[in-house]
């Protein structure tokens, strides 16, 4: 029981994770219509910038600002460089650049950081675990990434639908000719929605680090992650993006947690292990199909 | 009529080349180009939906995976001489494991096609790289196979009694291969077929308004391109003699789409200027340094923002229809 | 034949809070040609595409010949006998004026599952694509033309003509006249006419010479409703219309 709530909890939190990616990725789609692979690369710089400057200075703070500025910073360079002059291009042409972009990144993590994986030591106050129901002890990390996620969920909940800028944000994802008609100034809106994309992606690599191993690559595993949240809930929808990031989280971490398991019981230990790992990571794609099929568009698209 | 002449000299001198390279000192060339004219036809296949109906998929590769391990899997079985699944019994034969791979690319683009093709634009991209990283995982996670270490294959398919494993003969053989898929592309492309699908690519309402149900149409020309992806795998397979879940891997599938783009997408020949020019990118950048991808990335991106039409368009070709 | 053939009963189309198709009821009859006018933003543009099945209408029925089409898709309508013309001309512009039509062509040809004779060769294709071209009164040589290299009033003609392709049962023409000057939109009445009687039509227009030249029967639509249908006579002096429409034109 108590390993079931354990296990609940981690599906939470990579959920979490996994909607500071999609709520920036989902935006950038709905609004400026522009497909970006190049997002996972945020994550990544987010992440090695942290551990790094934690690993310098030992300051949590520092680490967290070096992250976000970092990855703020690319993300805007970005932006200016390259993505700018795609807007009205197809997407295969966005496709094929922003792939050139993580060649070049992914290469240049490398060069800098070389091939071993950063290793994160989490600070006295945020490690350890704490007792949340009677018998069962949770890591406090992980309850600060969730409680974390539910405060930027917060955050654009109230940013998009009661600030103005927010309103714009909405009326982009709907309808973007029509936003773009009424005279307002598209490009620092996209350049906007695109630095608060890039700093949630930051965010999260920056939280990512003391979890998961800090490595090239670690980028566009979670972006296709991220991608299969965002087709589930709907382009364009936060909100799609929220409920579609808990049930990936979710899925994902108890078909992980119980799958090879079951396989032991009929096949050997290592082989059952390795299946288990493997038909898990096939089942957020399953559940992505199995969406497609019902709802093409996904649980909450944001487009009429 | 000077074009067809090009083109009938240049076949000539791929022919040879194996006794070119032999006479010069580099008998090494033989198997790059062995390796070039594979990914050819798979970059040719990409390019039938992409390039001629403007389906933008980023899990092509799969089907290169899924035709390379059917003649993986079949060897093993046919090594360890027990049946696959307990029905279907291993082979070293070319004439079952190619065809076997076919159907295997063929199927599966049925489905996969299938589902994602409900969709459109920036989804149907990313459904068609989740579907990819799918059959990635699975592959990764058969340990009887060779899980993420691969799988070898120490013989090569018998062919009529060819010893496959002699340089020349495989790159005859994929040399053979990849002039038959570009010449039944040529086909494809000139049909009524193909210009249901370039009028999809182009405007697919106005296909609507003319009474095309376009998912059916788009989704052959998927099925198509897959079968033609996994005959490529199924070469490689016997070329390299390993097949690993890298085959399927979604930067094969970028890799492919560099090839397109970078030789002139639409055009029936672009696919093999494109492999031409990514493999000898790839050698000469990494005899220069090992962080060679630094440079390819930028590369990429000046070609797709100012050079979108590719090499093809050196030689008076553009893109679609034209070639 | 007694039977209309398009039959729209009570249709029904909502955007967000606003009504944009109010209770429709409309009929085209066999043979005839009835004009759709009312003044912007009257959504003649919506009835359209709920006629041809891009607009799914949230209540309400289209029959067409007799038959009840609503839930069908665009492309099985079409296979049906619709056909029609958009207002913002859809054309495959990297191709020929023929290769529109020739396309359009083999499409009513059946389906186009045939993967190895050489389509642009086909005479069962490029034979009726040319006599249709001359049908539109474009020029043989216009028709070697690439279709984005065509003048707004060529690339006009050419909607036409992709819409003919079919033989259809019924025509459905998105203001033809729209972005036309006075010599061309005289063509286009030409052509138009000549097509009167074999070819019953729906017409939308803002054009009022082109509408009471060619026009059975006037409907007057106005927010979603239509308000008037007669003889074009009729219209023209009914009071309510002139109030609604032909006033407001005046006006300004």
């Amino acid at each position: 029981m108590a390993l079931l709530l354990e296990q609940l909890l981690n599906g939470v939190q990579f959920g979490v994770m996994l909607f500071l990616l999609a709520a920036g990725l989902t935006l950038v789609f709905g609004i400026m219509g522009v497909i970006n692979l190049a997002h996972g690369s945020l994550y990544m710089i987010g992440a090695f910038v942290a551990a790094w400057v934690a690993a310098q200075t030992g300051s949590v703070l520092l680490a967290l600002l070096g992250g976000l500025v970092a990855a703020g910073a690319t993300g805007m360079a970005i932006e200016y460089v390259v993505l700018r002059r795609l807007y009205a291009r197809d997407h295969l042409d966005q496709v094929l650049a922003t792939f050139g972009l993580i060649l070049f990144f992914n290469q240049a993590m490398l060069i800098l950081f070389g091939r071993q994986p950063l290793f994160v030591a989490l600070p006295e106050f945020l490690s350890g675990a704490v007792e949340i129901l009677p018998g069962v002890r949770y890591p406090v990390y992980r309850l600060l990434i969730i409680g974390c996620g539910l405060l930027v969920a917060v955050g654009l909940w109230l940013l998009i639908q009661k600030t103005r800028i927010g309103m714009l944000v909405r009326a982009g994802a709907t309808h973007r000719d029509m936003v773009r008609a009424l005279g307002v100034d598209v490009r620092m809106l996209y350049t906007l929605v695109f630095g608060l994309g890039a700093l949630l992606a930051g965010f999260a690599g920056v939280i990512a680090g003391p979890i998961y191993s800090v490595n090239v690559g670690m980028g566009e595993q979670i972006l296709i992650l991220t991608f299969v949240v965002v087709v589930i809930g709907g382009l364009g929808s936060v909100r799609g993006a929220m409920y579609g990031a808990l049930l990936v989280g979710l899925v994902d971490t108890m078909l992980r947690a119980y799958l090879p398991g079951l396989l032991r019981a009929v096949m050997d230990a290592s082989q059952a292990d390795m299946l288990g790992a493997g038909l898990a990571s096939m089942g957020v794609y399953l559940l992505m199909a199995l969406v497609l099929l019902l709802k093409p568009r996904g649980l909450f698209p944001a487009h009429a | 009529m000077r074009s067809k002449a090009i083109l009938a000299l240049l076949l000539a001198g791929a022919i040879a080349l194996p006794w070119i390279a032999e006479a010069l000192g580099t008998p090494a060339t033989t198997g790059v180009a062995t390796r070039i004219a594979i990914y050819a036809i798979a970059a040719a296949s990409l390019n039938l939906i992409l390039g001629y109906g403007g389906l933008v998929s980023l899990g092509h590769a799969a089907y290169f995976g899924l035709g390379g391990y059917t003649v993986g899997i079949l060897w093993e079985h046919f090594r360890l001489n027990e049946p696959f699944l307990g029905i279907v019994p291993g082979t070293a034969e070319l004439l079952i494991t190619f065809p076997a791979a076919l159907l295997v690319g063929g199927v599966s683009a049925a489905i996969i096609g299938a589902l994602s093709l409900r969709t459109s634009g920036i989804q149907f991209i990313m459904i068609t790289l989740a579907f990819a990283q799918m059959v990635f995982f699975l592959f990764v996670s058969l340990a009887v196979y060779g899980g993420d270490d691969g799988l070898s294959v120490r013989r090569p398919n018998e062919f009529f009694g060819l010893n496959l494993r002699d340089p020349a003969t495989i790159y005859w053989l994929s040399l053979g291969m990849l002039v038959l898929w570009l010449w039944i592309m040529g086909r494809i492309v000139r049909s009524r077929f193909g210009r249901v699908l370039e009028g999809i690519r182009q405007n697919e309402r106005r296909m609507a308004a003319i009474g095309v149900s376009t998912y059916t149409y788009k989704l052959a020309a998927f099925t198509i391109a897959g079968m033609a992806c996994a005959g490529a795998g199924a070469l490689w397979a016997n070329y390299a003699r390993f097949v690993s879940p890298d085959m399927m891997h979604w930067t094969k599938s970028g890799e492919f789409m560099i090839m397109v783009i970078l030789g002139g997408i639409g055009t029936l020949l672009g696919p093999v200027l494109g492999a031409v020019a990514l493999v000898s990118l790839e050698f000469t950048l990494s005899g220069i340094t090992e962080h060679w991808k630094l440079i390819l990335g930028p590369i990429l991106i000046v070609i797709v923002l100012f050079a979108r039409k590719g090499l093809m368009s050196l030689f008076g070709r553009s893109g679609s229809g034209n070639g | 034949m007694a039977e209309p053939v398009l039959a729209i009963r009570n249709l029904v189309k909502r955007f967000g809070g606003v009504v944009a198709t109010d209770e429709l009821t409309l009929d085209v009859r066999c043979g005839e040609l009835h004009a759709l006018i009312g003044p912007n933003g009257a959504g003649k543009t919506t009835v359209i595409g709920q006629i041809c099945g891009e607009i799914p209408p949230d209540s309400g029925s289209i029959a067409f010949a007799g038959a009840d089409i609503t839930r069908l898709s665009f492309a099985q309508r079409v296979k049906r006998g619709l056909s029609r013309t958009f207002q913002i001309v859809q054309l495959l512009d990297n191709d020929t004026a023929l290769e529109n039509i020739a396309l359009a062509v083999q499409a009513a040809q059946g389906h186009s599952f045939r993967f190895w004779r050489n389509a642009r060769l086909d005479r069962r294709i490029t034979s009726p694509a040319h006599a249709l071209l001359e049908q539109v009164g474009l020029p043989e040589d216009r028709g070697r033309v690439r279709a984005s290299d065509l003048s707004h009033g060529e690339r006009k003609q050419l909607e036409l003509a992709i819409a003919l392709a079919p033989n259809p049962r019924l025509l459905l023409l998105d203001e033809p006249m729209a972005g036309l000057g006075a010599a061309e939109s005289l063509r286009m009445t030409e052509v138009l006419h000549g097509l009167k009687g074999r070819i019953p039509m729906l017409l939308v227009e803002h054009d009022m010479d082109a509408v009471f030249a060619l026009a059975d029967r006037v409907s007057v639509l106005v927010y979603g409703r239509c308000i008037a249908s007669g003889l074009p006579g009729d219209i023209r002096a009914d009071p309510a219309v002139r109030e609604a429409y032909l006033t407001e034109e005046d006006g300004h």
